[in-house]
């Protein structure tokens, strides 16, 4: 008999591959321990749900695929409640219509993972093209005060890296986590080399062990409450209302309510430590910084090395946790630079908090490039040097 | 198959089946939910079903509060989706016994789809769609089901549009197990729900149930009792319905007009989700 990490590994097949982002998130996912996924088919994130459906019955795990996204999130749900690691994936219009219930998750902090590969919007937009305009959404879509964790990797090799962070986080912190890729990096082939088990963390969700203390949603100290599945006899009662700590409706407290939002909110502001991620490049000794995320980071890297060779004392800060916003990150570039280049592939969505944490103390341009096209080395370098003769 | 119906008394169902600190209940004076929910407790106590293993699942609406009351695992979920959070259960985990409760709006408005999807796929629950005609959590809408004339906040000239058939569509679908009840007198019911548990697929057990508050006083049904035997009155049994359309007299065949049929429509086999993909699953793993 073998294991079911042994069945993992044989389900992936070789260690190294030439495969898509979208292969990675789903490589990811089942390296995370995940065993159930249902979605929706949806360009440029089908892929994700193919590899899934190949994959999952092959360890003996289940792919359900859905009516709708909304059905999609509720199926989701309902399986991580029985114990199940479990993910979803969609692009845009498939990300909007998952809000409500992906609220419900924060609000039941069910774990669960969900991949966005982005695609420009409003509406049916460009399906087939990348985009990155979905990364507010990502933080206020759902209706209601919450927090959510982001990771927004930039290539291949990251996007199975942060797939399994996400779950690690989800399931550490008893929350929804969102892996933001792009139509561009979810169907770009790059050489992947698949981890061992002893080359990464693998977190399970906190257990509740004791029946007759149980209290379904009073937390531990790190604000997180120890999780009884559904079947295991410590009969929870699970509600989108607010609820007291033994789960139960109270949704005409102030004060219960009060005390719920804000804990759901701060058990991830608490631990920032765990969730933040970045690269830096010429940290120290950096005049006018770039600071980019995802697939449009990766053109960066070079624009600034060219930047460097033409004098210009330029760095780098590579976003790869964008929610909970890292604003510490932020605001210590902007004591030490003149000016931030904020290329996006938006009309200017992350230079918002962005200018938030600099809080006038540097110039914020902002980059906006649409429609499709990654920005050009040419038009960031001469973006850069325009920025050389700003005033600070 | 005969149900032995040992009927507990409402203290005993009680203590045995429900959350104490949930008393009272929300419901309104003459509402039958309280109804629904002791012959959904009978149904158990007479299958036996160990409420350790057993999840309740429900959207939004008055129907929907029925979980909170059973001392079991129970997932109150958002306004239709009732049925999409069962089949994650159900997927992830076939040990599980699911019971649905919903209602007509929640269930077959904004939940039609679902419905219809579930259905399709003959995922292993029991649904407990309770139909009250109309949305009576946000006093009194026009809902899918509201009948024919039928007065509501929304309709307030009267209702135009047709109602919706449920049990027609879920047997139109396949749905192993059809039935449809008032919720005025239990034996039907209790015995109806206990088929629909034991029965392997998607049962959904159709519960008419009077809401006198939101849909009764705009339509002439205001008093409790006036209520309840309007129910009585306005339901046929399958059989009786069947045999007065094709024997009847044309006063007897128009005699049925604004009645509803009630009764068991469907009782079939058919292989489920769970079982099938438990079949790939002996096939294709590594």
């Amino acid at each position: 008999m073998s294991t079911h990490r042994e069945l993992i590994r044989r389900a992936l097949g070789p260690r190294v591959q030439f495969v898509q982002g979208d292969d990675a998130c789903a490589y990811g996912a089942v390296l995370a321990g995940c065993t159930f996924f249902a979605g929706y088919p949806i360009t440029p994130a089908t892929e994700v749900a193919e590899r899934m459906a190949e994959i999952l019955p092959r360890i003996g795990g289940c792919y359900i695929q859905m009516e709708d996204e909304i059905a999609s999130m509720g199926a989701l749900i309902g399986a991580s409640w029985t114990g199940a690691k479990v993910m979803t994936s969609t692009s845009g219009p498939g990300f909007s219509l998952m809000q409500e219930n992906l609220g419900y998750a924060i609000m039941t902090e069910t774990p669960c993972v969900v991949v966005n590969v982005q695609r420009s919007g409003p509406s049916t937009g460009q399906p087939t093209m990348g985009g990155y305009g979905d990364m507010m959404q990502a933080r206020w879509g759902t209706h209601g005060d919450h927090e959510i964790i982001m990771l927004c990797p930039a290539s291949v090799q990251e996007a199975l890296e942060m797939t399994i962070v996400a779950f690690n986080l989800s399931e550490r912190l008893r929350t929804p986590v969102l892996v933001f890729i792009d139509g561009e990096l979810g169907h770009m082939r790059e050489r992947l080399v698949i981890p061992n088990d002893d080359e990464f963390e693998l977190v399970e969700r906190p257990r509740a062990t004791d029946r007759a203390t149980y209290r379904p949603f009073a937390p531990g100290p790190d604000l997180v409450p120890p999780f009884a599945p559904f079947g295991s006899g410590f009969r929870t009662f699970v509600t989108g209302l607010t609820h007291n700590e033994d789960g139960l409706p109270r949704a005409s407290s102030a004060a219960i309510h009060d005390q719920l939002v804000r804990r759901l909110a701060a058990k991830i502001t608490n631990h920032l430590d765990l969730i933040t991620r970045y690269e830096e490049f010429y940290a120290d000794d950096c005049e006018i910084a770039i600071v980019a995320y995802g697939i449009t980071a990766r053109t960066c890297r070079d624009v600034v090395e060219e930047a460097r060779r033409r004098g210009i004392k330029a760095g780098l800060l590579r976003l790869i946790s964008i929610w909970p916003f890292p604003e510490h990150i932020v605001a210590r570039w902007a004591e030490r630079v003149r000016a931030m280049l904020v290329p996006e592939m938006n009309l200017g969505q992350i230079v918002h908090p962005i200018r938030e944490a600099v809080a006038g103390r540097c110039v914020v341009a902002p980059y906006a490039r649409i429609g499709g096209e990654l920005h050009s080395p040419a038009e960031l370098l001469e973006a850069l040097e325009g920025l050389q003769w700003q005033p600070a | 198959m005969a149900t032995g119906l040992k009927i507990k008394t409402a203290a005993e169902l009680r203590t045995s089946y429900l959350r104490q600190e949930m008393f009272p209940t929300i419901f309104c004076d003459g509402c039958g939910l309280g109804n629904v929910l002791n012959y959904t407790l009978w149904a158990i106590d007479d299958v036996g079903l160990d409420l350790d293993r057993t999840v309740f699942v429900s959207g939004i609406g008055c129907s929907s509060r029925l979980p909170g009351y059973i001392d079991a695992d129970g997932l109150h979920t958002t306004h239709g989706r009732a049925l999409a959070f069962a089949s994650g259960i159900r997927a992830a985990n076939p040990e599980l016994t699911v019971i649905v409760f919903t209602g007509d709006g929640d269930g077959a408005g904004i939940g039609g789809n679902h419905l219809l999807h579930t259905i399709r796929r003959n995922m292993d629950m029991t649904v407990i769609l309770v139909n009250n005609f109309t949305y009576g959590m946000t006093g009194g809408q026009a809902a899918p089901t509201t009948p024919d004339g039928g007065f509501s906040s929304t309709t307030p000239y009267g209702n135009i549009e047709h109602p919706l058939d449920i049990c027609e569509l879920a047997k139109a679908l396949g749905a192993p197990y059809v039935a449809r009840w008032p919720v005025v007198s239990p034996a039907q019911p209790v015995k109806s729900i206990a088929e629909g548990i034991r029965k392997r697929g998607f049962a959904l057990i159709e519960m008419l149930t009077p809401c006198p508050t939101a849909y009764g006083r705009r339509n002439g049904l205001k008093e409790i009792e006036q209520i309840w035997r309007w129910y009585r009155e306005h339901t046929v049994l399958l059989d009786e319905w069947e045999w007065v359309e094709q024997f009847g007299s044309p006063e007897e065949r128009e005699s049925l007009r604004g009645k509803m049929k009630i009764g068991v429509f469907q009782d079939i086999e058919r292989e489920t989700f769970e079982e099938r993909w438990a079949a790939l699953v002996a096939r294709e793993k590594l």
